[in-house]
């Protein structure tokens, strides 16, 4: 399937040039509270791309009938909609995630990415490009999520996706799994770091 | 000194533009203004006042005002050890068993710093800064002594990173690289920083001395992790094998701590030092231990119910890093406030907030290094509103009609 460069574009833009969270510094406060373990941080990120997606999809839909004045509280309706369909779905099958992911799956709502791209693009775009910029930012997101998710894991736990990846060996030999990976400080600081690497290899 | 300069002056060519080993210019440079002093001068354009002392001489001065502290920690490491193993042993022996734990804790705190901070200097062709002369020293003081080294090596190279080459090196580093140092070791590895495991060094020194079972009644906890572990409301402090400290002993600092911070007397000579070169100001210094003592005064007085609340203010003073903190952290020029008026309320602010955290915080026995930090985060604050503060007192002085 060949992409015209418009619809590339809309697609990974998000992933890399245009990323929601390293670029546009949205949805840090999520980024922080859920990415202690790998497995939130997927699911969390597979959650708010659906949820992008979707929104994206039913308010381009809606874009010539939303009346200008009202358009925050219709979006509000449709996000909310979705949210507590996706935590509804979360709790029904992958019980033990959504409780440790809490309140920040019924946050999802106040996510700026979510509102962003609602006002920025579903509101004047057609229904298929909504569809892939929904997708690809996303993407985006969940990508730093994991990113930051698998340091903070592995070097706060010893583990990835659960599993002990540091060997016992090195905990005999005075191996210390680092305490300031389980808080919210460092994960900024992780951000922070791979805003700093993303910068210097996209020097614009 | 003269063939060591003529020495310096022949390799120079090497390490010049075009040279063999340009490369490692800063390296070069580095060493040669450590040595020497430049013998260049400033551009004869406009009135150009410099002084006699540069900052390579002024963090000269603070490494010595550190020494007699170093050196009795040393002493008090040993002292402990044998203290704890029940062996009398004589004072050159004490001393080399706690030369020998520490010297690691130096070596890889400098090796590590210094390897950063002249990499980066190398990456950025500027001259090597020397703020790490200091940072490097003051680290292994404000550790216990059986932190791990390879924790040693990853604190000081998040510290050099993260709290001073991202700001841009020496000077512009808004908080005390040794003490995020020490953060970063505090809540990364809680359990090798705290408790009383880790301030008495039980077993042997690279294979010297291991081995021996530690005498009955034996507690490796330190004062203020006492105070903090303690449920009644008074505790009569002790020393490693259960003795009692009076306040003489609390100043001769022979009792488990951070390996810089027990002895006062060591302290107040560096202070001596500092405050005779006009290197730390007075005003920071004094006022830390007022606002310590006020507060703790206060909440001596305020009949709280726990420990630390109940400890004389004096103590309090002596007692951790408190003293250490004051002479040596505090007064860091870069990090502290400014304007003279900033200096008060700053020193204030770090003595009353050091003893709020011992007394009111029972997961951090000490408030010290929490309090500097505070200090530096609003010590840019403080010197802007003394800056606005005084701008708006000359303006209302003078008059201007309209």
């Amino acid at each position: 399937m060949a992409l015209s460069q418009k619809t590339k574009e809309t697609l990974l833009g998000p992933l890399s040039a245009n990323n929601p969270v390293i670029v546009q510094i949205l949805g840090i406060c999520s980024a922080l509270a859920v990415t202690v373990q790998l497995k939130p941080a997927l699911v969390m990120g597979i959650a708010v791309t659906i949820i992008v997606a979707m929104s994206n999809v039913v308010i381009s839909l809606l874009r010539n009938t939303i009346p200008m004045r009202i358009r925050i509280i219709v979006q509000l309706v449709v996000v909310a909609a979705l949210v507590t369909l996706v935590s509804e779905i979360l709790k029904a099958f992958a019980y033990d995630v959504a409780v440790q992911l809490s309140v920040y799956i019924g946050l999802i709502i106040t996510n700026c990415i979510l509102m962003g791209r609602l006002e920025a693009f579903a509101m004047t775009n057609s229904v298929g490009d909504s569809l892939l910029d929904g997708l690809g930012n996303g993407l985006g997101y969940a990508i730093i999520l994991v990113i930051v998710a698998f340091f903070r894991e592995l070097l706060g736990s010893g583990t990835l996706l659960g599993f002990q990846v540091i060997p016992q060996w090195c905990y005999d030999h005075g191996y210390v799994n680092n305490g300031m990976m389980m808080m919210p400080a460092m994960a900024l600081i992780l951000v922070g770091c791979i805003i700093w690497v993303h910068r210097s290899i996209n020097k614009e | 000194m003269k063939w060591l300069y003529n020495i310096v002056e022949k390799l120079r060519p090497q390490f010049d533009e075009g040279g063999k080993f340009h490369a490692l210019h800063s390296l070069f440079d580095g060493f040669d203004t450590f040595l020497f002093t430049p013998n260049t001068t400033s551009k004869r354009i406009g009135a150009q006042v410099h002084d006699a002392t540069d900052s390579k001489r002024t963090m000269i001065i603070v490494v010595l005002a550190l020494v007699p502290a170093m050196l009795f920690g040393m002493y008090n490491v040993g002292y402990q050890h044998f203290l704890a193993t029940g062996q009398t042993v004589g004072f050159w022996q004490t001393f080399a068993f706690g030369l020998l734990a520490v010297l690691p804790l130096i070596l890889v705190s400098y090796i590590v710093g210094l390897g950063i901070e002249f990499t980066v200097a190398q990456f950025k062709h500027e001259e090597i800064a020397e703020g790490f002369l200091v940072t490097g020293f003051i680290i292994p003081m404000i550790v216990p002594i059986d932190t791990p080294l390879w924790m040693v090596a990853i604190a000081t190279a998040f510290a050099v990173i993260f709290a001073k080459e991202i700001f841009g090196g020496t000077g512009y580093n808004i908080f005390n690289v040794a003490l995020i140092t020490r953060a970063f070791l505090f809540f990364a590895y809680p359990t090798k920083m705290s408790g009383d495991q880790v301030f008495v060094r039980t077993d042997g020194t690279w294979g010297w001395d291991g081995g021996h079972a530690v005498v009955d009644g034996f507690s490796g906890a330190t004062p203020l992790g006492q105070l903090a572990t303690s449920t009644d409301a008074t505790v009569t402090l002790t020393n490693t094998v259960g003795t009692p400290i009076t306040v003489l002993d609390a100043m001769n600092g022979l009792y488990p701590g951070s390996v810089g911070e027990t002895c006062v007397w060591a302290i107040l000579l560096g202070a001596c030092l500092l405050l005779l070169t006009g290197v730390a100001s007075w005003k920071t210094m004094l006022s830390v231990f007022v606002g310590g003592g006020l507060m703790a005064w206060i909440i001596n007085l305020s009949g709280a119910d726990n420990a630390a609340a109940n400890t004389p203010w004096y103590l309090h003073l002596m007692l951790g890093g408190f003293a250490f903190g004051a002479v040596f952290m505090a007064t860091d020029p870069v990090t502290s406030a400014r304007t003279e008026t900033g200096k008060w309320i700053y020193g204030l602010i770090i003595g009353v907030m050091a003893i709020l955290v011992r007394c009111f915080n029972p997961g951090y026995p000490e408030g010290m290094m929490l309090a500097i930090l505070f200090g530096n985060l609003c010590a840019p604050l403080i010197d802007w509103c003394v800056v606005k503060v005084n701008i708006n007192k000359r303006l209302k002085r003078s008059i201007i009609k309209k």
